[in-house]
């Protein structure tokens, strides 16, 4: 994967997307890159769909506006396939993640991916429901994408996944995410 | 060692304070301010800083507050965006007219109605004349060093004038970027200890702040107050240079990006800036000689000095995320072209109006521009003076 690499993400309020970017952009930090992370700010409501953003650089980043053609699209709700258009601004070589119990074949068909692009799902609602018992995907989606985009390493990763949750959360729900995060980077899978 | 982190616009001001641990806060809180005053009470609160908070129940109120915790003799601090600085717009005059060096960081933000929490510099522009040292700044890092450098320009004897620091709502304010922080010792030198100049506080020394003044002698006193407002600039580029010693980073009045040569430019404040630079220099790649002006210290406004930078263009455009219904230009054009006055051979200067309420600025926008500012100096003929851009019509 490219150093310029910049991220779209789908989610709804509520699924931890916004974090899951913060997290990403945190762990990127290392190898002296530049990086932002940034959600498109609108009501926030819970189940609303939302798009945050990332973007990781070896050059300083000026660009101060949404990412409008992402090299890799991480989608955090299936059920946002149905209702809107997550290829919008791909370019011919963008990755997708979807978080989908479905193979990734039949959501390449879903997505009409073009052959050049892409396609990866995991199961990261499962994941999160196995490890810490709630139906938040962000975790294995860190880890999906630390993996896809080659940025990062999963120590990386799981060293921010441990920042980040620490601040907020118990040990068993820390311990949890970070258990979801190295299954998310394992299981991710290309169609 | 400067640390490296990733933070938001708000964080990274925050973080400042804390390090400059002032003696009084005295805020309110407004969207998109919140998050930068709810830090700083985090930090009150676990005994990080000394400060003494003061909660107040509006920001006519929280300004008042700072204006007696400072001319009591105290280095105090405030935040605001939006409604909130115009509520404290009374206030703003008597903080500069009292010469009390308050900081005060403004996040951004448009003015209601209709009621609107975005991006957008009306709010800052309102209070333009107030008075206030204004500072902008592009970025995270920016704001964050600005920050700094504004309790030294404020502060210096020379001067001591309040400050208001400007980042843009949400875009900086919410967006996490790298940043460098600067060690918490090197900023306590650099900003060193406060230096009150006739505190009330001092009861063998009693003074009257606020006096009438009539007709007889107010003209005098407006006069005077002009003076430390034109020791500005030099201060500020004093401070930068020895910011510079303990960050590495320059700063100006102004920041010229690829101008010396250019004959096309933009003049922009702010975040927009920095998504302007990128399309320059796809410009410049084209071999299309363009460039870009970005105001740091807005007022006073260094017209001389900006003047001479952009006189030798064919052809400029001033960008404002603020309008001035009536016919007028946007503020940000209104100086430029009186920067430019003076000139006898000068760029044909138009103004467009972008990013009201948080609408997105995006590179096609600028690449926009400088394709009409290529076909002006072609056709020597400026089609529209004063445009709104990305909107829907």
């Amino acid at each position: 994967m490219a150093e310029n690499v910049e991220v779209r993400w789908h989610g709804r309020g509520g699924q931890g997307t916004v974090t899951a970017a913060k997290v990403f952009a945190d762990a990127c930090l290392s190898g002296g890159r530049y990086v932002q992370a940034f959600p498109e700010y609108g009501p926030e409501r819970s189940g609303a769909p939302l798009r945050a953003y990332n973007r990781v650089s070896s050059k300083e980043i000026r660009l101060h506006c949404p990412v409008l053609k992402p090299n890799i699209v991480v989608v955090a709700d299936p059920t946002l396939l149905d209702a809107l258009d997550v290829t919008e601004g791909t370019p011919d070589n963008a990755v997708f993640i979807i978080n989908s119990s479905l193979e990734p074949k039949v959501i390449r068909e879903k997505l009409k991916a073009r052959p050049s692009q892409k396609v990866f799902t995991v199961d990261a609602t499962k994941i999160a429901v196995e490890c810490f018992g709630r139906a938040m995907p962000n975790s294995p989606l860190v880890g999906a994408l630390s993996k896809i985009s080659g940025l990062i390493s999963l120590d990386a990763i799981l060293d921010d996944v441990k920042k980040s949750f620490s601040k907020k959360f118990s040990q068993k729900v820390i311990d949890g995410n970070l258990e979801a995060a190295k299954r998310g980077y394992g299981e991710v899978r290309e169609g | 060692m400067a640390r490296i982190v990733a933070v938001t616009g708000n964080e990274a001001v925050a973080e400042a304070l804390k390090q400059i641990n002032p003696d009084v806060c005295a805020a309110y809180p407004i969207t998109p301010q919140t998050d930068m005053m709810q830090r700083f009470a985090g930090f009150v609160s676990d005994g990080k800083v000394k400060t003494e908070i003061i909660l107040v129940e509006s920001e006519h109120s929280s300004m008042s507050a700072c204006i007696g915790a400072s001319a009591a003799g105290g280095r105090v601090i405030t935040a605001t965006s939006s409604q909130g600085l115009a509520l404290m717009w009374e206030m703003l005059f008597i903080a500069s007219g009292l010469r009390l060096p308050i900081i005060m960081p403004v996040v951004n933000r448009a003015l209601s109605a209709p009621l609107n929490i975005h991006g957008d510099h009306s709010d800052a522009m309102g209070a333009r004349d107030a008075g206030w040292i204004q500072l902008w700044s592009e970025n995270t890092q920016e704001a964050y060093d600005n920050t700094i450098q504004a309790f030294r320009i404020g502060e210096h004897m020379d001067i001591r004038l309040p400050v208001i620091i400007c980042l843009d709502g949400f875009i900086i304010s919410h967006s996490i970027e790298r940043i460098e922080y600067i060690e918490d010792s090197d900023v306590r030198n650099f900003v060193g200890d406060f230096k009150a100049v006739n505190p009330l506080l001092d009861i063998r020394h009693p003074v009257s702040y606020g006096p009438l003044i009539l007709p007889d002698y107010y003209m005098e006193f407006m006069r005077a107050h002009a003076e430390p407002m034109a020791k500005v600039p030099k201060v500020v580029l004093d401070v930068a240079k020895d910011f510079e010693k303990i960050s590495g980073r320059k700063y100006g009045l102004f920041e010229a990006y690829r101008l010396d040569d250019a004959e096309i430019g933009l003049v922009i404040l702010n975040s927009a800036a920095g998504t302007s630079k990128d399309v320059i220099d796809e410009f410049r790649n084209k071999g299309i000689k363009a460039g870009l002006l970005k105001p740091r210290l807005y007022r006073p406004f260094p017209y001389a000095e900006v003047g001479e930078a952009l006189k030798h263009l064919k052809a400029v455009c001033v960008l404002d995320r603020a309008d001035a219904f009536g016919g007028s230009f946007g503020p940000v054009f209104i100086d430029i072209a009186a920067s430019l006055y003076p000139y006898k051979e000068r760029p044909f200067l138009i103004n467009k109006i972008y990013g009201l309420g948080g609408r997105d600025y995006l590179p096609e926008h600028a690449a926009l521009v400088l394709d009409e500012l290529a076909e002006i100096v072609k056709t020597g003929k400026v089609k529209t003076f004063k445009e709104y851009i990305g909107v829907r019509e």
